[in-house]
């Protein structure tokens, strides 16, 4: 009885505990090379997983998540240039109160709409913020960007050497935040608040006959959403060295929006997984090929006509199948 | 005493005058038939009371508070619930989360990011009893939109009725169910109702279903109330018979909505 009960519980466990080890364990057992790419991988996840709220949950599907991601980033390197900075406490504090802003402003106007519209505003909003980047350079660095230091971690001075540092310090440092974040979008989506966006996103006119105010829900999914992205862009900032108006330009969020849809916005995981996997296969393909958006196009292509439920409903086919058969 | 009454309600789409100076009242504790042949306006006159549509003119009176230009939200939180005529549900949510959202959104619960849906047993022993009420509760854990027709229309009467309403208005409960499906529907409807003392509006178009389960019947026609009656006046009403000749036919019901979406 006590054992049928709790065996969802086990279940999950069954796997968390071994991905939980598999990172911890990583950066002693690969190289700092690879560590790298799953250091990337983590970050992307967290951005990811704010915009899966509005794809997987509310079903709005946004072409601008590169805005609250790049606004991250920014903050942090104006933080360092004009305020002389170097906390990262303080970056991820100060990036996710103006993407928080940020996407306040941009919510209020893009929630009015919904599907192509609501995709189409995100994406001419993000451009702004793109545009300021690449005009201002005086202010922003232009397409030079703005140089990112290593940071002190929990008042920690980083160790001298800078692959070190990323590859073990910053990388723990990276999922611990990455770990609370996962936990807090859980909670969120399975909250009442979490129910009440899936109720939008199936049926929007009987969620409002239900009493649902479907723009103020939207509105508040919009901010959770950049404030992840904006604490991802933080995050990224200091691991790239350098914020570049690449982070803020709406090619960008096509990458998240794919990073999506390869592990599949229908899973809570789906997005982190697909991030992770996004970054290796983007590693792997600028090595092996100068044509690798060529080989990402395919991919997508392959993606979308064969498993539309993405890397993750790939995985539950297969497991329902072992399931059977046993 | 009324607990609904619209005053000279009005509503055109373009040249088309879907409600015409209506005045309409619910008396506390009914069960209402609201009929009429296609585009005689029930569903407009529904969809204006609830507040889906802004009314050109005239008011509406609900417990004696003036809502006509309250939005939909304010009416639901008044006690103004419904359900829809096309199947309106959460699809990729199991019947047991559709009751439940109701619930959350009565109590106000819905904003809560911080607190996991599941560890609230009040909210889903009451999902689960409305569930039961209504003979859904096997299908507790399936997703809505994996159920039957029927038990499609029923969940939908359920979610509207999980809100626990003063006044609900029920949008053809048995369209597109078939004839020998209607009645245990409309049983079941009209039990749960009647012991939660909730006032009720049906919109039927099946005349046997509406002069067994009501004690009133509005007629409408061309935006006009034709009469209104009980079961017994309105069968022997000439220019209502003259009037609805045919239209009792079911399976109808696409015109009315057509001509609405249109706007």
């Amino acid at each position: 009885m006590t054992m049928e009960k709790h065996r969802p519980l086990l279940r999950t466990l069954a796997w968390v505990i071994p991905v939980a080890i598999a990172l911890l364990a990583a950066p002693h057992v690969v190289g700092p090379f690879q560590t790298l790419t799953l250091l990337y991988g983590l970050v992307f996840g967290i951005a990811v997983l704010g915009f899966n709220l509005l794809l997987g949950y509310t079903g709005l599907l946004s072409f601008g998540h590169s805005a609250y991601f790049g606004a991250g980033a920014y903050t942090v390197a104006f933080m360092v240039k004009y305020f002389k900075v170097a906390s990262m406490e303080l970056f991820l504090a100060g990036s996710v109160l103006i993407s928080v802003i940020i996407s306040l402003l941009f919510g209020v106007v893009c929630v009015r709409y919904t599907r192509i519209f609501f995709g189409i505003l995100t994406l001419a909003l993000s451009q702004v913020l793109w545009s300021l980047a690449f005009k201002f350079f005086w202010v922003t660095g232009g397409t030079d960007g703005l140089r990112v230091p290593t940071p002190s971690l929990l008042g920690a001075a980083p160790l001298a050497d800078k692959m070190e540092f990323l590859a073990f310090q910053y990388y723990y440092y990276v999922l611990a935040v990455f770990t609370v974040c996962v936990i807090v979008m859980w909670v969120i989506v399975h909250s009442p608040f979490g129910k009440a966006l899936q109720a939008i996103r199936d049926n929007e006119t009987r969620a409002e006959f239900i009493g649902i105010r479907i723009r103020r829900y939207r509105l508040i999914a919009f901010v959770v959403s950049g404030a992840f992205a904006g604490l991802a862009g933080a995050l990224w900032a200091p691991l790239n060295g350098l914020a570049t108006p690449d982070v803020l330009v709406w090619t960008f969020s096509g990458e998240i929006v794919f990073m999506a849809v390869l592990g599949g916005f229908n899973s809570f995981i789906g997005p982190i997984v697909g991030a992770v996997a996004f970054t290796y296969l983007k590693t792997y393909a600028v090595g092996f090929t100068v044509y690798w958006q060529l080989l990402l196009g395919t991919v997508l292509v392959v993606l979308v006509l064969a498993l539309p439920k993405g890397i993750m409903g790939m995985v539950e086919l297969l497991v329902a199948k072992v399931r059977r058969s046993r | 005493m009324s607990l609904l009454a619209t005053q000279a309600l009005a509503k055109a789409f373009g040249e088309n005058r879907a409600v015409n100076s209506v005045d309409f009242t619910v008396k506390q504790g009914e069960v209402l038939a609201l009929i009429g042949s296609n585009g005689a306006g029930k569903t407009t006159l529904v969809n204006l009371i609830s507040g889906l549509y802004r009314p050109d003119s005239g008011s509406i009176v609900f417990e004696e508070r003036d809502v006509t230009r309250q939005s939909s939200y304010g009416r639901i939180k008044a006690g103004i619930a419904r359900s829809f005529q096309i199947v309106n549900l959460f699809d990729q949510l199991s019947c047991l989360d559709n009751v439940a959202l109701s619930i959350f959104s009565r109590e106000g619960k819905t904003l809560k990011l911080a607190a996991l849906a599941s560890r609230d047993r009040a909210v889903w022993d009451e999902a689960q009893g409305v569930l039961r009420q209504f003979g859904l509760d096997p299908k507790a854990a399936v997703p809505a939109g994996a159920i039957s027709h029927g038990e499609r229309k029923l969940l939908d009467v359920a979610v509207a009725y999980a809100l626990r309403p003063k006044l609900l208005f029920l949008d053809e409960p048995t369209s597109g169910v078939s004839t020998r499906e209607k009645a245990p529907i409309m049983d079941i409807v009209s039990a749960i109702v009647r012991s939660g003392g909730i006032t009720v509006v049906i919109i039927e178009h099946d005349m046997d279903i509406v002069f067994r389960y009501s004690e009133r019947i509005v007629v409408m026609h061309q935006g006009a109330i034709l009469a209104d009656g009980s079961p017994d006046e309105i069968r022997r009403n000439d220019e209502v018979t003259t009037t609805l000749i045919g239209t009792h036919v079911t399976g109808e019901p696409a015109f009315e909505n057509g001509n609405h979406a249109g706007h």
